[in-house]
């Protein structure tokens, strides 16, 4: 049993990186334990849990996320995943995660063509993965900011995912929150958060870590906290 | 020239100068007077070599040389109990309590804006940010000031939405908070529009860095990105001279931004200055490396040696002006000893940021460019070979003549009541309505939801209340704080081309009333005064009242001028903006947990007015909404009634007694509840008692003037605050039901649905971009 402030959290840093500290805040708060991992580096031993913060990553040269994705740190990152040990994206993250090839779908630009920063509500809409342990139709008040913002995938893949229970987050301003019971799903342009198959990687658009502390609210604790509920579980 | 100063003798005495008939041909075509060259063979002693004259042609125009300001700047007080760095670095400093330290500065780049404003909007912000890492702050929040002309022209639209993005672009990208600022639109402004950016660092007091050259022998150090040809001369030629018609032929003057190169060289700067490793730095902003290697030699009294070879270039056949001068975006000079050089250079290589030894730091007093190609002897490979202290401070002063434009007079005699103004509740609900979505006052969240507002994870206070505040809180050096600072910019040119004097001091008093709105201390502002040619007498005069009206408040109220920027030739086709010296103002806020909001918060709770209204439509948003009118005697402002309202406001925000608070600007009272209910999500029950006519009871601008909301169990310790101050106030009514309801004793005068409002409100900026109209 890992006694929680022994809980560590690897936190990555790609040149242009710039949640890392958000998110290091954010998980000293909780009471958990958190280290900043560099892009060059090759190793994840000693991480409980592992976390790609938001920001720039190569100034979003090229693709979002695309140039990070290929980081020595991310072959040892597939690795860790493909152990079903527990890996977080958020926003440039979730970017990187999808380029890396560790969930599927891509991200497209904004519909309005433009950066979008706001607090939003979102809905939760599946906790069958191991970042979330909140009743499916429960509100959360999420920051979001970023241009490239729009979940993609192929028709048949989208029907796995939710067969599959991937589809983890939606915006609740879109229809999906009124979509009838066959199809309680999100429809593309409102998924704000996606699974893996086996649930131990969550790429998601909102910043949690922005809504710890108490500062702008405490909605983003949950993921954190989950995640370490979960890993005490099983271990 | 002071002829006490003594010019160090040359290095070179065998330097290729130009020849004596071109020279001063070339110098006019440069941008420099002919007694501004005769004064430059003077101080050289000879004719100046090609390199030379570039580089004097741009140290002494007016947007590094500040010809015509230097002079009225020093009416500035710039010394107070917080200051720990004054005007003349990078960025002014304060103490902010606990050993802490904020830099901040304001910056325009208005002329590149105007020819490409995704660029120029992003460059502004870029080199704003480095001015701050310089000193050895990190950047933790940045705001904007921008003035446009009327939405009703697609290239205004087209300028805000590209100023807009190259703000949001840069500044998401360097992860830099975008947490306040304001924009106003007017015809003024159609051919020249404004995009001042400021940006706050924070720092421990010890890690402050100046720009100091000293120790000869230590090394000269060129980081991050590389040299090329874009935006030679461009914030010094295009910010010193007025526009010609054809400015889209300017566009290779706009300098090209790389955020992605800033963010690297953030943290390596950083980290460099962390750990002790740099004799000083500086930016390389306007002029390039010739002012940052000069402004540096003449501050620690040394020479500097740069060879132009050994700078990276990013294209071929660049003469050595060009590479002096160039003002490629993303590049510092950095002054290393020889022992630190390898643990910098490793530093750089880790954050991916180039490093290059391009010169030393001598003890000539001598500012010497050398091409190392051109020949083996060293003395054969100076290209220019000048005096540093002479070149950085010298520029010529000027105090050209001053006269009182003969349209103010005119303006101010202007009677309000002589044009006809609304009846009646309906009409009166029009107006209103009308004003709510006036591009002047209707939200802004179209432009700031375009910007990242909370990264770093310190804002307490986001875009569209009266001040931003922002939390010292984890620093990355293991410590937390829950200290804040609030941040606000103000400027109403309006104001100040009816009245520059007053108009200022309405900018200033303005932005204090906003910090006061939080709770917050004003500490120190940075300023960016935006003004048309100097050489006009008229405009000349409205810059002098500018700066003597807000050096007086500046003095009144003990707040110093720390930083700030001179923008001239702000004209177009002729015709000069409106005067627009925009204030950015930063307040002290003892703890983040007792802070107020403008929104109203609960049903119930008493409206009550701080200050009191008088009948003062001069220079309103009513009287240009309405009648296309800007004229009219400005509002009063009375300075000691304005500090006890601050002061009253302040105290009860401290205590816990306000709901809410909110400064009453352009629009006057029934903006602001308007305001304040929009944002509370609650509507208003109010009963005006005074005896001034409607128009002026709802819209006057009157200063000095705060909206609060206290709940009932607090109004009488409120109101005992207000009475102890001697402060003015009213009894307004009731916040509660969904409708805005604004009564006299004859019964309502105003009435409107809080979702109509609302909608006007909130969606009224994005219509108006959006629209198709004048295509």
């Amino acid at each position: 049993m890992i006694a929680v402030s022994d809980f560590r959290f690897g936190v990555i840093i790609f040149p242009g990186t710039s949640c890392g500290q958000d998110v290091v805040h954010a998980i000293r708060h909780l009471g958990f334990d958190a280290d900043y991992v560099w892009h060059a580096d090759s190793s994840l031993d000693g991480f409980d849990a592992v976390v790609i913060p938001s920001g720039a990553s190569y100034g979003n040269y090229l693709r979002s996320g695309a140039i990070a994705s290929h980081s020595p740190i991310m072959e040892a990152v597939k690795d860790y995943a493909e152990l079903g040990k527990p890996v977080l994206g958020i926003s440039n993250g979730f970017q990187i995660l999808t380029e890396a090839g560790l969930l599927p779908g891509e991200m497209l630009q904004n519909k309005s063509v433009k950066y979008v920063s706001k607090s939003v509500q979102i809905s939760v809409q599946n906790n069958s993965c191991q970042w979330l342990d909140i009743a499916p139709g429960t509100e959360l008040t999420l920051p979001i900011s970023h241009g490239f913002g729009s979940f993609y995938v192929d028709q048949d893949t989208l029907k796995e995912m939710e067969a599959n229970g991937q589809i983890v987050l939606c915006y609740a301003q879109c229809d999906c929150a009124a979509a009838d019971q066959e199809d309680a799903s999100c429809s593309l342009d409102s998924i704000a958060a996606v699974s893996n198959r086996q649930g131990n990687v969550l790429g998601m658009m909102p910043y949690p870590e922005r809504v710890t502390d108490g500062i702008a609210g405490t909605d983003g604790g949950a993921f954190f906290s989950a995640i370490v509920k979960h890993i005490k579980e099983v271990a | 020239m002071n002829n006490t100063v003594m010019i160090p003798p040359a290095v070179s005495e065998s330097i290729h100068t130009l020849d004596s008939e071109i020279a001063p041909p070339l110098a006019v075509e440069l941008g420099l007077t002919l007694d501004e060259y005769a004064e430059i063979e003077k101080i050289q002693g000879r004719v100046p070599s090609l390199t030379e004259l570039y580089i004097y042609s741009l140290m002494w125009s007016e947007h590094c040389g500040y010809k015509h300001s230097r002079g009225q700047l020093k009416k500035f007080p710039t010394t107070g109990a917080h200051v720990l760095q004054g005007p003349g670095e990078n960025a002014g400093v304060i103490s902010v309590g606990d050993g802490w330290a904020v830099a901040f500065k304001m910056e325009s780049h208005n002329h590149p804006s105007a020819i490409e404003p995704f660029e120029g909007a992003a460059t502004g912000v870029g080199g704003c940010v480095r001015d701050i890492f310089t000193m050895g702050a990190r950047p933790i929040a940045s705001l904007n000031s921008m003035r446009f002309g009327t939405l009703d022209k697609p290239r205004q639209r087209y300028l805000l939405e590209g100023a807009v993005a190259g703000i949001s672009y840069y500044g998401n990208s360097i992860g830099v908070p975008s947490v306040g600022g304001e924009v106003f639109f007017e015809e003024t402004y159609d051919g020249n529009c404004l995009i001042n950016a400021m940006a706050v660092g924070l720092m421990r007091e010890d890690q402050l860095t100046r720009a100091v050259g000293s120790g000869p022998g230590n090394l000269a150090v060129v980081l991050g990105s590389t040299t090329g040809r874009d935006g030679i001369g461009g914030a010094s030629i295009l910010a010193s001279q007025e526009f010609a018609e054809a400015a889209e032929d300017q566009r290779p003057a706009v300098q090209v931004g790389d955020p992605f190169m800033e963010k690297l060289l953030i943290e390596a700067c950083l980290e460099l200055l962390d750990a002790k490793l740099l004799v000083a730095m500086s930016d390389l902003g306007a002029a390039g490396v010739s002012c940052a290697a000069s402004e540096m030699a003449s501050r620690g009294g040394v020479g500097i040696d740069i060879d132009v070879r050994k700078v990276p270039r990013r294209e071929s056949g660049m003469q050595p002006f060009e590479v002096m001068v160039s003002e490629s975006q993303e590049r510092m000079l950095a002054i290393v000893t020889p022992e630190n050089w390898p643990q910098v250079k490793e530093i750089c290589d880790r954050w991916g940021v180039p490093a290059t030894v391009c010169g030393e730091i001598t003890d000539t007093g001598r500012f010497v460019v050398r091409d190392t190609e051109l020949s083996d002897d060293p003395i054969q490979q100076i290209v220019a070979d000048m005096p540093a202290e002479m070149l950085a401070n010298s520029a010529p002063l000027y105090d050209p003549p001053a006269s009182r434009p003969a349209y103010m007079d005119e303006l101010a005699a202007f009677d309000i009541y002589s044009v006809e103004h609304p009846e009646g509740v309906d009409a009166v609900s029009d107006v209103f309505l009308k004003l709510l979505g006036s591009p002047n006052i209707a939200s802004r969240a179209w432009i700031y939801q375009q910007f990242d507002q909370q990264t770093r994870n310190n804002t307490v206070v986001l875009p569209g209340a009266d001040a931003a505040v922002v939390r010292l809180g984890d620093t990355g050096h293991g410590e937390l704080s829950n200290r804040g600072i609030a941040m606000t910019t103000d400027c109403n040119g309006r104001y100040c081309y009816l009245d520059p004097y007053l108009g200022a001091q309405i900018a200033f008093a303005e932005a204090a009333r906003n910090l006061a709105c939080v709770g917050a201390e004003p500490a120190a502002i940075t300023d960016c005064l935006n003004f048309g040619s100097p050489e006009k007498p008229e405009v000349y005069y409205t810059f002098i009242r500018s700066i003597d009206g807000l050096a007086d408040i500046c003095r009144d109220f003990g707040v110093p001028v720390v930083s700030g920027n001179v923008s001239f030739y702000n004209e177009s086709q002729g015709s000069a903006i409106y005067p627009t010296p925009t204030i950015g103002m930063v307040g002290l806020v003892e703890d983040i947990n007792v802070i107020c909001t403008p929104g109203f918060k609960a049903a119930g709770d008493a409206i009550i007015l701080i200050g009191e209204t008088a009948d003062e439509l001069g220079g309103s948003e009513y009287l240009k909404v309405t009648h296309d009118l800007v004229a009219g005697a400005l509002p009063r402002l009375d300075l000691d009634l304005e500090k006890d309202v601050q002061q009253a406001c302040r105290q009860a925000v401290r205590r816990g007694l306000l709901q809410s608070a909110h400064d009453l600007s352009e629009g006057g009272l029934a903006i602001a509840i308007a305001e304040s209910a929009i944002a509370g999500k609650l509507g208003a029950n109010i009963v005006i008692d005074d005896d001034l006519p409607i128009v002026a009871s709802l819209f006057a601008e009157s200063q000095s003037r705060i909206l609060v909301s206290v709940s009932e169990a607090k109004v009488e310790q409120f109101i005992d605050l207000l009475a102890e101050l001697n402060v003015p106030y009213s009894l307004l009514g009731e916040v509660g039901s969904e409708k805005l309801t604004i009564s006299n004793a004859d019964g309502a005068i105003l009435e409107a649905d809080l979702d109509i409002i609302t909608d006007v409100f909130d969606g009224s900026l994005e219509r108006l971009v959006t629209s198709t109209e004048g295509f």
